[in-house]
Protein backbone atom coordinates (compact mmCIF):
# COMPACT_ATOMS: atom_id res chain seq x y z
CA UNK A 1 0.00 0.00 0.00
CA UNK A 2 1.24 3.52 -0.71
CA UNK A 3 2.18 5.67 2.26
CA UNK A 4 -0.76 7.97 1.46
CA UNK A 5 -3.03 4.94 1.57
CA UNK A 6 -1.45 3.81 4.85
CA UNK A 7 -1.97 7.26 6.32
CA UNK A 8 -5.65 7.33 5.36
CA UNK A 9 -6.07 3.86 6.80
CA UNK A 10 -4.53 5.19 10.00
CA UNK A 11 -7.14 7.99 10.00
CA UNK A 12 -9.90 5.39 9.77
CA UNK A 13 -8.65 3.35 12.73
CA UNK A 14 -7.90 6.46 14.80
CA UNK A 15 -11.47 7.56 14.14
CA UNK A 16 -12.90 4.22 15.31
CA UNK A 17 -10.96 4.31 18.55
CA UNK A 18 -11.79 8.01 19.07
CA UNK A 19 -15.55 7.59 19.08
CA UNK A 20 -15.41 4.52 21.30
CA UNK A 21 -13.40 6.36 23.94
CA UNK A 22 -16.02 8.16 26.05
CA UNK A 23 -13.47 10.64 27.40
CA UNK A 24 -12.12 11.77 24.04
CA UNK A 25 -15.48 11.81 22.32
CA UNK A 26 -17.19 13.73 25.12
CA UNK A 27 -14.52 16.27 26.03
CA UNK A 28 -13.50 17.01 22.49
CA UNK A 29 -16.82 16.89 20.79
CA UNK A 30 -19.54 17.74 23.29
CA UNK A 31 -17.71 20.48 25.21
CA UNK A 32 -17.75 23.22 22.56
CA UNK A 33 -21.46 22.78 21.86
CA UNK A 34 -22.30 22.49 25.54
CA UNK A 35 -20.29 25.61 26.36
CA UNK A 36 -21.94 27.48 23.50
CA UNK A 37 -25.36 26.81 25.02
CA UNK A 38 -24.26 27.54 28.61
CA UNK A 39 -22.31 30.71 27.87
CA UNK A 40 -24.98 32.08 25.59
CA UNK A 41 -27.67 31.34 28.19
CA UNK A 42 -25.67 32.98 30.98
CA UNK A 43 -23.87 35.81 29.23
CA UNK A 44 -25.25 35.97 25.74
CA UNK A 45 -28.19 38.34 26.27
CA UNK A 46 -26.55 41.65 25.55
CA UNK A 47 -24.24 43.30 23.09
CA UNK A 48 -20.48 43.55 23.24
CA UNK A 49 -18.67 46.67 22.05
CA UNK A 50 -15.92 45.34 19.80
CA UNK A 51 -13.97 47.00 17.00
CA UNK A 52 -16.20 50.02 17.61
CA UNK A 53 -19.44 48.20 16.84
CA UNK A 54 -22.04 46.47 18.99
CA UNK A 55 -21.92 42.71 18.43
CA UNK A 56 -24.55 40.34 19.86
CA UNK A 57 -22.79 38.22 22.48
CA UNK A 58 -24.45 35.07 21.15
CA UNK A 59 -22.87 35.75 17.77
CA UNK A 60 -19.54 36.33 19.49
CA UNK A 61 -19.80 32.97 21.19
CA UNK A 62 -20.56 31.10 17.98
CA UNK A 63 -17.21 32.20 16.57
CA UNK A 64 -15.43 31.65 19.89
CA UNK A 65 -16.78 28.12 20.33
CA UNK A 66 -15.89 27.17 16.76
CA UNK A 67 -12.35 28.28 17.63
CA UNK A 68 -12.48 26.35 20.90
CA UNK A 69 -13.61 23.22 19.02
CA UNK A 70 -10.61 23.32 16.70
CA UNK A 71 -8.19 23.87 19.62
CA UNK A 72 -9.80 21.02 21.58
CA UNK A 73 -9.56 18.61 18.66
CA UNK A 74 -6.13 19.58 17.38
CA UNK A 75 -4.21 20.66 20.48
CA UNK A 76 -5.77 19.17 23.61
CA UNK A 77 -6.93 15.92 22.03
CA UNK A 78 -3.68 15.28 20.16
CA UNK A 79 -1.46 16.13 23.13
CA UNK A 80 -3.42 13.88 25.47
CA UNK A 81 -4.07 10.94 23.17
CA UNK A 82 -0.45 10.84 21.98
CA UNK A 83 0.75 10.88 25.62
CA UNK A 84 -1.63 8.07 26.47
CA UNK A 85 -0.55 6.04 23.46
CA UNK A 86 3.11 6.73 24.19
CA UNK A 87 2.81 5.57 27.81
CA UNK A 88 0.66 2.62 26.78
CA UNK A 89 3.46 1.42 24.50
CA UNK A 90 1.41 1.82 21.33
CA UNK A 91 3.85 4.30 19.81
CA UNK A 92 6.81 2.01 20.48
CA UNK A 93 4.98 -0.96 19.01
CA UNK A 94 4.05 1.03 15.91
CA UNK A 95 7.68 2.11 15.62
CA UNK A 96 8.65 -1.57 15.34
CA UNK A 97 6.46 -2.05 12.26
CA UNK A 98 7.14 -0.93 8.68
CA UNK A 99 4.64 1.94 9.08
CA UNK A 100 6.61 5.20 8.85
CA UNK A 101 6.39 7.17 12.10
CA UNK A 102 5.30 10.31 10.30
CA UNK A 103 2.49 8.36 8.67
CA UNK A 104 1.15 7.38 12.08
CA UNK A 105 1.31 10.96 13.36
CA UNK A 106 -0.08 12.46 10.15
CA UNK A 107 -3.01 10.06 10.45
CA UNK A 108 -3.74 11.41 13.92
CA UNK A 109 -3.42 15.03 12.78
CA UNK A 110 -5.71 14.53 9.77
CA UNK A 111 -8.25 12.84 12.02
CA UNK A 112 -8.10 15.73 14.49
CA UNK A 113 -8.55 18.22 11.62
CA UNK A 114 -11.63 16.34 10.43
CA UNK A 115 -13.10 16.40 13.94
CA UNK A 116 -12.24 20.11 14.17
CA UNK A 117 -13.89 20.84 10.81
CA UNK A 118 -17.04 18.98 11.84
CA UNK A 119 -17.12 21.01 15.07
CA UNK A 120 -16.82 24.30 13.15
CA UNK A 121 -19.66 23.35 10.82
CA UNK A 122 -21.82 22.13 13.72
CA UNK A 123 -21.18 25.25 15.80
CA UNK A 124 -21.98 27.59 12.91
CA UNK A 125 -25.10 25.58 12.10
CA UNK A 126 -26.13 25.74 15.74
CA UNK A 127 -25.59 29.50 15.69
CA UNK A 128 -27.59 29.83 12.48
CA UNK A 129 -30.52 27.84 13.85
CA UNK A 130 -30.68 29.17 17.42
CA UNK A 131 -28.74 32.44 17.62
CA UNK A 132 -29.55 34.35 14.42
CA UNK A 133 -26.08 33.66 13.07
CA UNK A 134 -25.20 33.51 9.39
CA UNK A 135 -22.94 31.33 7.31
CA UNK A 136 -20.01 33.15 5.78
CA UNK A 137 -19.91 33.34 2.00
CA UNK A 138 -17.47 34.52 -0.65
CA UNK A 139 -14.09 35.85 0.43
CA UNK A 140 -14.74 35.58 4.21
CA UNK A 141 -15.58 31.89 3.74
CA UNK A 142 -12.27 31.42 1.96
CA UNK A 143 -10.54 33.29 4.79
CA UNK A 144 -12.29 31.05 7.32
CA UNK A 145 -11.05 27.95 5.50
CA UNK A 146 -7.49 29.26 5.32
CA UNK A 147 -7.59 30.17 9.01
CA UNK A 148 -8.92 26.73 9.87
CA UNK A 149 -6.21 24.93 7.90
CA UNK A 150 -3.36 27.05 9.24
CA UNK A 151 -4.73 27.03 12.79
CA UNK A 152 -5.51 23.33 13.00
CA UNK A 153 -2.07 22.37 11.64
CA UNK A 154 -0.27 24.79 13.93
CA UNK A 155 -2.15 23.69 17.05
CA UNK A 156 -1.56 20.05 16.12
CA UNK A 157 2.19 20.76 15.88
CA UNK A 158 2.07 22.50 19.26
CA UNK A 159 0.08 19.56 20.68
CA UNK A 160 2.81 17.15 19.55
CA UNK A 161 5.49 19.47 20.98
CA UNK A 162 3.76 19.59 24.36
CA UNK A 163 3.98 15.80 24.72
CA UNK A 164 7.72 16.30 25.23
CA UNK A 165 7.15 18.04 28.58
CA UNK A 166 4.56 15.55 29.81
CA UNK A 167 6.39 12.93 31.92
CA UNK A 168 3.62 10.33 31.94
CA UNK A 169 0.02 9.77 30.92
CA UNK A 170 -1.39 10.68 34.33
CA UNK A 171 0.23 14.08 34.07
CA UNK A 172 -1.15 14.75 30.58
CA UNK A 173 -4.61 16.18 31.46
CA UNK A 174 -3.37 18.59 34.19
CA UNK A 175 -0.38 19.81 32.17
CA UNK A 176 -2.28 20.25 28.92
CA UNK A 177 -5.16 22.00 30.68
CA UNK A 178 -2.77 24.21 32.63
CA UNK A 179 -1.41 25.41 29.31
CA UNK A 180 -4.61 25.76 27.35
CA UNK A 181 -7.17 27.01 29.90
CA UNK A 182 -5.45 30.29 30.87
CA UNK A 183 -4.85 31.00 27.19
CA UNK A 184 -8.50 30.38 26.38
CA UNK A 185 -9.45 32.91 29.09
CA UNK A 186 -6.99 35.67 28.15
CA UNK A 187 -7.88 35.20 24.49
CA UNK A 188 -11.57 35.85 24.98
CA UNK A 189 -12.81 32.37 24.19
CA UNK A 190 -14.86 31.83 27.36
CA UNK A 191 -15.40 35.40 28.52
CA UNK A 192 -15.69 37.95 25.71
CA UNK A 193 -12.87 40.44 25.45
CA UNK A 194 -14.26 43.56 23.94
CA UNK A 195 -12.92 47.08 23.67
CA UNK A 196 -13.29 47.65 27.41
CA UNK A 197 -11.20 44.72 28.60
CA UNK A 198 -8.05 45.46 30.67
CA UNK A 199 -5.08 46.26 28.50
CA UNK A 200 -2.72 43.77 30.17
CA UNK A 201 -5.07 40.91 29.34
CA UNK A 202 -5.07 41.98 25.71
CA UNK A 203 -1.30 42.31 25.72
CA UNK A 204 -0.76 38.85 27.17
CA UNK A 205 -3.31 37.36 24.82
CA UNK A 206 -1.62 38.96 21.81
CA UNK A 207 1.62 37.06 22.47
CA UNK A 208 0.04 33.63 22.08
CA UNK A 209 -1.62 32.03 19.06
CA UNK A 210 -5.07 31.43 20.59
CA UNK A 211 -6.21 35.06 20.37
CA UNK A 212 -4.94 35.44 16.81
CA UNK A 213 -6.67 32.24 15.81
CA UNK A 214 -9.91 33.42 17.46
CA UNK A 215 -9.67 36.83 15.73
CA UNK A 216 -9.01 35.30 12.33
CA UNK A 217 -11.83 32.78 12.78
CA UNK A 218 -14.16 35.63 13.76
CA UNK A 219 -13.01 37.60 10.72
CA UNK A 220 -13.91 34.66 8.52
CA UNK A 221 -17.20 34.11 10.29
CA UNK A 222 -18.29 37.76 10.43
CA UNK A 223 -16.36 39.17 7.49
CA UNK A 224 -19.59 40.09 5.74
CA UNK A 225 -20.74 42.30 8.64
CA UNK A 226 -20.85 45.95 7.59
CA UNK A 227 -21.01 48.81 10.09
CA UNK A 228 -22.52 52.10 8.95
CA UNK A 229 -20.57 54.99 10.47
CA UNK A 230 -20.57 58.74 9.84
CA UNK A 231 -17.26 58.19 8.05
CA UNK A 232 -18.83 55.65 5.72
CA UNK A 233 -19.32 51.88 5.73
CA UNK A 234 -16.57 49.77 7.31
CA UNK A 235 -15.90 46.05 7.80
CA UNK A 236 -15.15 45.89 11.54
CA UNK A 237 -14.08 42.25 11.43
CA UNK A 238 -11.72 42.50 8.52
CA UNK A 239 -9.31 39.61 8.04
CA UNK A 240 -5.76 40.46 9.11
CA UNK A 241 -2.85 38.46 7.70
CA UNK A 242 -0.83 39.38 10.78
CA UNK A 243 -2.98 36.93 12.73
CA UNK A 244 -2.15 34.17 10.27
CA UNK A 245 1.56 34.99 10.44
CA UNK A 246 1.56 34.77 14.25
CA UNK A 247 -0.25 31.41 14.12
CA UNK A 248 2.16 30.06 11.52
CA UNK A 249 5.14 31.26 13.55
CA UNK A 250 3.87 29.37 16.60
CA UNK A 251 3.13 26.35 14.44
CA UNK A 252 6.68 26.32 13.07
CA UNK A 253 8.09 26.60 16.61
CA UNK A 254 5.84 23.66 17.60
CA UNK A 255 7.01 21.61 14.65
CA UNK A 256 10.69 22.26 15.38
CA UNK A 257 10.27 21.38 19.06
CA UNK A 258 8.25 18.27 18.21
CA UNK A 259 10.83 17.13 15.65
CA UNK A 260 13.60 17.66 18.18
CA UNK A 261 12.06 16.35 21.40
CA UNK A 262 9.24 13.97 20.43
CA UNK A 263 9.62 10.56 22.04
CA UNK A 264 8.18 7.27 20.79
CA UNK A 265 8.79 5.55 24.09
CA UNK A 266 7.49 6.26 27.59
CA UNK A 267 9.65 8.79 29.41
CA UNK A 268 11.65 7.20 32.17
CA UNK B 1 26.27 -24.35 6.82
CA UNK B 2 22.85 -23.21 7.88
CA UNK B 3 21.76 -19.67 7.18
CA UNK B 4 22.60 -17.08 9.80
CA UNK B 5 19.54 -14.99 10.67
CA UNK B 6 21.15 -13.07 13.51
CA UNK B 7 24.87 -12.50 13.93
CA UNK B 8 26.34 -10.51 16.80
CA UNK B 9 30.05 -9.89 17.32
CA UNK B 10 31.56 -7.97 20.21
CA UNK B 11 28.29 -6.20 21.03
CA UNK B 12 28.61 -3.62 23.77
CA UNK B 13 25.99 -1.31 25.23
CA UNK B 14 26.61 1.30 27.88
CA UNK B 15 24.15 3.63 29.58
CA UNK B 16 26.27 6.40 31.02
CA UNK B 17 28.82 4.65 33.22
CA UNK B 18 26.87 1.41 33.33
CA UNK B 19 27.97 -1.30 30.94
CA UNK B 20 24.82 -3.36 30.34
CA UNK B 21 26.22 -5.57 27.57
CA UNK B 22 29.94 -6.31 27.70
CA UNK B 23 31.03 -7.54 24.30
CA UNK B 24 28.92 -10.57 23.48
CA UNK B 25 29.04 -12.88 20.45
CA UNK B 26 25.90 -14.71 19.38
CA UNK B 27 24.33 -16.15 16.32
CA UNK B 28 20.92 -17.57 15.48
CA UNK B 29 20.31 -19.83 12.49
CA UNK B 30 17.17 -20.06 10.41
CA UNK B 31 14.46 -22.18 11.97
CA UNK B 32 16.00 -22.13 15.43
CA UNK B 33 14.32 -21.16 18.65
CA UNK B 34 17.08 -19.37 20.47
CA UNK B 35 16.68 -18.36 24.10
CA UNK B 36 18.70 -15.68 25.81
CA UNK B 37 18.36 -16.70 29.43
CA UNK B 38 19.34 -14.59 32.38
CA UNK B 39 18.19 -12.82 35.51
CA UNK B 40 16.61 -9.39 35.37
CA UNK B 41 19.12 -6.69 34.61
CA UNK B 42 21.57 -9.12 32.96
CA UNK B 43 21.37 -7.37 29.56
CA UNK B 44 18.70 -9.48 27.83
CA UNK B 45 16.33 -6.69 26.91
CA UNK B 46 19.15 -4.33 25.93
CA UNK B 47 20.39 -6.98 23.51
CA UNK B 48 16.89 -7.69 22.18
CA UNK B 49 16.09 -4.00 21.70
CA UNK B 50 19.34 -3.44 19.80
CA UNK B 51 18.39 -6.33 17.48
CA UNK B 52 14.87 -4.90 17.10
CA UNK B 53 16.23 -1.47 16.18
CA UNK B 54 14.91 0.37 19.24
CA UNK B 55 18.31 1.11 20.76
CA UNK B 56 21.65 2.02 19.21
CA UNK B 57 24.57 -0.20 20.13
CA UNK B 58 27.67 1.29 21.71
CA UNK B 59 30.09 -0.97 19.83
CA UNK B 60 30.31 -4.21 17.88
CA UNK B 61 28.73 -5.70 14.77
CA UNK B 62 25.06 -6.63 14.58
CA UNK B 63 23.34 -8.15 11.59
CA UNK B 64 19.67 -9.15 11.47
CA UNK B 65 18.57 -10.80 8.22
CA UNK B 66 21.55 -9.11 6.61
CA UNK B 67 20.57 -5.62 7.82
CA UNK B 68 21.96 -3.33 10.47
CA UNK B 69 18.88 -2.91 12.67
CA UNK B 70 20.03 0.55 13.86
CA UNK B 71 19.25 1.87 10.37
CA UNK B 72 15.57 1.05 10.98
CA UNK B 73 15.05 0.10 7.35
CA UNK B 74 11.52 -0.71 6.23
CA UNK B 75 12.91 -3.67 4.28
CA UNK B 76 14.00 -5.24 7.60
CA UNK B 77 10.90 -4.28 9.58
CA UNK B 78 8.76 -5.99 6.96
CA UNK B 79 10.45 -9.30 7.78
CA UNK B 80 10.42 -9.26 11.58
CA UNK B 81 7.72 -9.45 14.25
CA UNK B 82 8.26 -8.07 17.73
CA UNK B 83 6.57 -8.95 21.00
CA UNK B 84 7.78 -6.36 23.46
CA UNK B 85 8.06 -6.89 27.17
CA UNK B 86 5.02 -4.72 27.86
CA UNK B 87 1.89 -4.80 25.76
CA UNK B 88 0.71 -1.68 23.99
CA UNK B 89 -2.56 -2.04 22.19
CA UNK B 90 -5.30 0.49 21.59
CA UNK B 91 -7.93 -0.42 24.21
CA UNK B 92 -10.87 0.67 22.08
CA UNK B 93 -10.32 -1.49 19.00
CA UNK B 94 -11.53 -5.08 18.79
CA UNK B 95 -9.23 -8.07 18.50
CA UNK B 96 -9.96 -8.41 14.81
CA UNK B 97 -9.57 -4.71 14.06
CA UNK B 98 -6.25 -4.67 15.89
CA UNK B 99 -4.79 -7.55 13.90
CA UNK B 100 -6.23 -6.06 10.71
CA UNK B 101 -4.64 -2.68 11.51
CA UNK B 102 -1.17 -4.15 11.96
CA UNK B 103 -1.37 -6.64 9.11
CA UNK B 104 -2.00 -3.68 6.79
CA UNK B 105 1.51 -2.40 7.46
CA UNK B 106 3.12 -5.43 5.82
CA UNK B 107 3.47 -6.33 2.15
CA UNK B 108 2.50 -10.01 2.52
CA UNK B 109 0.40 -10.34 5.66
CA UNK B 110 -1.08 -13.57 6.95
CA UNK B 111 -4.81 -14.00 6.84
CA UNK B 112 -6.22 -12.03 9.78
CA UNK B 113 -8.61 -14.71 11.02
CA UNK B 114 -5.96 -17.39 10.67
CA UNK B 115 -3.63 -15.39 12.91
CA UNK B 116 -6.38 -14.95 15.50
CA UNK B 117 -7.06 -18.70 15.44
CA UNK B 118 -3.37 -19.45 15.78
CA UNK B 119 -3.13 -17.63 19.12
CA UNK B 120 -6.43 -19.05 20.34
CA UNK B 121 -8.46 -15.85 20.38
CA UNK B 122 -11.14 -16.93 17.90
CA UNK B 123 -13.89 -16.55 20.47
CA UNK B 124 -12.70 -13.05 21.35
CA UNK B 125 -12.54 -11.86 17.74
CA UNK B 126 -15.18 -9.15 18.25
CA UNK B 127 -14.20 -8.24 21.81
CA UNK B 128 -12.59 -4.91 22.53
CA UNK B 129 -9.03 -5.02 23.80
CA UNK B 130 -9.98 -3.45 27.14
CA UNK B 131 -12.30 -6.40 27.79
CA UNK B 132 -9.49 -8.97 27.46
CA UNK B 133 -7.63 -10.54 30.37
CA UNK B 134 -3.90 -9.95 30.71
CA UNK B 135 -3.12 -13.35 29.21
CA UNK B 136 -5.45 -12.72 26.29
CA UNK B 137 -3.83 -9.34 25.63
CA UNK B 138 -0.46 -11.06 25.60
CA UNK B 139 -1.78 -13.53 23.01
CA UNK B 140 -3.02 -10.59 20.98
CA UNK B 141 0.52 -9.20 21.25
CA UNK B 142 1.79 -12.37 19.60
CA UNK B 143 -0.99 -12.15 16.99
CA UNK B 144 0.09 -8.60 16.12
CA UNK B 145 3.69 -9.74 15.79
CA UNK B 146 2.57 -12.56 13.48
CA UNK B 147 0.22 -10.39 11.41
CA UNK B 148 2.87 -9.53 8.84
CA UNK B 149 3.97 -13.17 8.48
CA UNK B 150 7.53 -12.42 9.64
CA UNK B 151 10.48 -14.76 9.14
CA UNK B 152 11.98 -13.81 12.46
CA UNK B 153 10.10 -13.27 15.68
CA UNK B 154 11.38 -11.54 18.81
CA UNK B 155 9.71 -12.56 22.05
CA UNK B 156 10.89 -10.47 24.99
CA UNK B 157 9.91 -12.25 28.21
CA UNK B 158 6.62 -13.38 26.69
CA UNK B 159 5.23 -15.15 29.75
CA UNK B 160 6.33 -12.93 32.62
CA UNK B 161 3.35 -12.52 34.94
CA UNK B 162 1.47 -15.53 33.56
CA UNK B 163 -0.12 -18.22 35.66
CA UNK B 164 1.12 -21.77 34.91
CA UNK B 165 -1.87 -22.53 32.70
CA UNK B 166 -1.48 -19.39 30.61
CA UNK B 167 2.22 -20.13 30.32
CA UNK B 168 1.51 -23.61 28.92
CA UNK B 169 -0.84 -22.05 26.36
CA UNK B 170 1.75 -19.48 25.36
CA UNK B 171 4.37 -22.19 24.97
CA UNK B 172 2.05 -24.11 22.71
CA UNK B 173 1.67 -21.01 20.55
CA UNK B 174 5.45 -20.69 20.25
CA UNK B 175 5.68 -24.40 19.37
CA UNK B 176 3.12 -23.75 16.63
CA UNK B 177 5.32 -20.97 15.26
CA UNK B 178 8.23 -23.33 14.93
CA UNK B 179 5.94 -25.57 12.92
CA UNK B 180 5.46 -22.62 10.58
CA UNK B 181 9.22 -22.45 10.02
CA UNK B 182 9.75 -19.22 11.94
CA UNK B 183 13.01 -18.33 13.59
CA UNK B 184 12.46 -17.20 17.17
CA UNK B 185 14.67 -15.06 19.37
CA UNK B 186 13.38 -15.43 22.91
CA UNK B 187 14.48 -13.73 26.09
CA UNK B 188 13.40 -15.19 29.39
CA UNK B 189 14.40 -15.57 32.99
CA UNK B 190 12.53 -18.87 33.32
CA UNK B 191 14.73 -21.94 33.02
CA UNK B 192 11.79 -24.23 32.26
CA UNK B 193 10.68 -21.92 29.46
CA UNK B 194 14.10 -22.00 27.82
CA UNK B 195 14.29 -25.76 28.30
CA UNK B 196 10.85 -26.40 26.84
CA UNK B 197 11.02 -24.04 23.88
CA UNK B 198 14.59 -23.51 22.79
CA UNK B 199 16.92 -25.56 20.60
CA UNK B 200 19.77 -23.49 21.89
CA UNK B 201 20.23 -21.38 25.00
CA UNK B 202 22.76 -18.71 25.87
CA UNK B 203 22.95 -17.70 29.51
CA UNK B 204 23.72 -14.03 30.04
CA UNK B 205 24.86 -12.70 33.38
CA UNK B 206 26.10 -9.17 34.12
CA UNK B 207 26.22 -8.44 30.41
CA UNK B 208 28.33 -11.45 29.47
CA UNK B 209 27.51 -14.81 27.93
CA UNK B 210 28.52 -17.37 30.54
CA UNK B 211 27.26 -20.54 28.84
CA UNK B 212 25.82 -21.51 25.50
CA UNK B 213 24.45 -24.68 23.98
CA UNK B 214 21.41 -26.94 23.65
CA UNK B 215 19.45 -27.00 26.93
CA UNK B 216 20.18 -30.70 27.51
CA UNK B 217 23.94 -30.31 27.39
CA UNK B 218 24.30 -26.72 28.57
CA UNK B 219 27.47 -26.16 30.59
CA UNK B 220 28.26 -29.88 30.63
CA UNK B 221 24.92 -30.69 32.22
CA UNK B 222 24.83 -34.07 30.47
CA UNK B 223 28.19 -35.11 31.84
CA UNK B 224 27.67 -33.81 35.36
CA UNK B 225 27.21 -36.33 38.11
CA UNK B 226 23.74 -37.77 38.44
CA UNK B 227 21.90 -37.71 41.71
CA UNK B 228 20.37 -40.90 43.16
CA UNK B 229 17.98 -40.29 46.01
CA UNK B 230 16.30 -43.05 47.98
CA UNK B 231 14.53 -43.76 51.23
CA UNK B 232 14.51 -47.01 53.11
CA UNK B 233 11.25 -48.32 54.60
CA UNK B 234 11.16 -48.78 58.38
CA UNK B 235 14.26 -47.82 60.28
CA UNK B 236 17.54 -49.25 61.26
CA UNK B 237 18.37 -50.75 57.90
CA UNK B 238 21.32 -49.02 56.38
CA UNK B 239 22.64 -49.90 52.97
CA UNK B 240 26.29 -50.83 52.52
CA UNK B 241 28.64 -48.00 51.70
CA UNK B 242 27.67 -46.74 48.27
CA UNK B 243 28.94 -43.24 49.01
CA UNK B 244 25.53 -42.05 50.18
CA UNK B 245 24.88 -39.05 52.35
CA UNK B 246 21.98 -38.95 54.76
CA UNK B 247 19.78 -35.91 54.14
CA UNK B 248 17.81 -33.96 56.73
CA UNK B 249 14.55 -35.65 55.83
CA UNK B 250 15.99 -39.11 56.47
CA UNK B 251 16.45 -40.02 52.82
CA UNK B 252 19.82 -40.72 51.24
CA UNK B 253 21.58 -39.20 48.27
CA UNK B 254 24.36 -40.58 46.13
CA UNK B 255 26.25 -38.44 43.60
CA UNK B 256 27.50 -40.75 40.90
CA UNK B 257 29.22 -40.57 37.54
CA UNK B 258 28.07 -44.13 36.86
CA UNK B 259 24.45 -44.14 38.09
CA UNK B 260 23.54 -47.39 36.34
CA UNK B 261 26.04 -49.39 38.35
CA UNK B 262 25.14 -47.70 41.63
CA UNK B 263 21.44 -48.25 41.16
CA UNK B 264 22.15 -51.89 40.38
CA UNK B 265 24.10 -52.30 43.60
CA UNK B 266 21.46 -50.47 45.59
CA UNK B 267 18.48 -52.45 44.31
CA UNK B 268 20.46 -55.68 44.60
CA UNK B 269 21.08 -54.97 48.26
CA UNK B 270 17.42 -54.07 48.82
CA UNK B 271 16.18 -57.27 47.12
CA UNK B 272 18.61 -59.53 48.97
CA UNK B 273 17.79 -57.95 52.33
CA UNK B 274 14.05 -57.91 51.67
CA UNK B 275 14.00 -54.16 52.20
CA UNK B 276 11.56 -51.91 50.45
CA UNK B 277 12.94 -48.70 48.86
CA UNK B 278 10.12 -46.21 49.38
CA UNK B 279 11.61 -43.60 47.15
CA UNK B 280 14.07 -44.06 44.31
CA UNK B 281 14.94 -41.18 42.04
CA UNK B 282 17.73 -40.77 39.54
CA UNK B 283 18.17 -37.32 38.07
CA UNK B 284 20.62 -35.23 36.13
CA UNK B 285 21.18 -31.68 37.41
CA UNK B 286 18.28 -29.56 36.22
CA UNK B 287 18.84 -26.60 33.97
CA UNK B 288 18.02 -24.57 37.03
CA UNK B 289 20.89 -26.14 38.97
CA UNK B 290 23.25 -25.36 36.11
CA UNK B 291 21.89 -21.86 35.74
CA UNK B 292 22.18 -21.06 39.43
CA UNK B 293 25.66 -22.51 39.36
CA UNK B 294 26.92 -20.43 36.45
CA UNK B 295 25.14 -17.20 37.38
CA UNK B 296 26.35 -17.60 40.96
CA UNK B 297 22.73 -17.78 42.14
CA UNK B 298 22.45 -14.03 41.80
CA UNK B 299 19.17 -12.45 42.72
CA UNK B 300 17.39 -10.65 39.93
CA UNK B 301 17.56 -6.89 40.14
CA UNK B 302 16.22 -4.37 37.67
Amino acid sequence: MSTAGLTLRQVRFTNKAFWRNPASAFFTFAFPLMFLVIFTALLGGGNLPIQGVQLAQSTYYVGAMATFGVISACFTNIAMSVCFNRDGGILKRTRGTPLPGWSYLTGRVIHAMIVGAILVVLTLTFGRVFYQGTFPTGLPLLELIVTFLVGSLSFAALGLAVTAVVPNADAAPPIVNAIVLPLLFVSGIFIPIGDNAPQWIKTVGAIFPVKHFADAMRAGYLGNVVAHTPLGDIHPFAFDWTDILVIVAWGVVGLILAARYFSWEPRK
Amino acid sequence: MSERVIEIRGLRKTYGDVEAVKGIDLHVDRGEVFALLGPNGAGKTSTAEILEGFRPKTAGDVSVLGHDPARREVALKQRIGIVLQSTGIDPFLTVRETVELYSGYFPHPRNVDEVIDLVGLAEKRAARVNKLSGGQQRRLDVAIALAGDPELLFLDEPTTGFDPNARRNAWQIVKNLVGLGKTVFLTTHFMDEAQYLANRVAVISHGEIVAEGPPDTLAGRDTMRARIRFRVAGDGATPPDLGQVRLDDGSFEIRAEDPTERVHELTGWALNSGIELEVLEVSRPSLEDVYLDITGGEEGSE
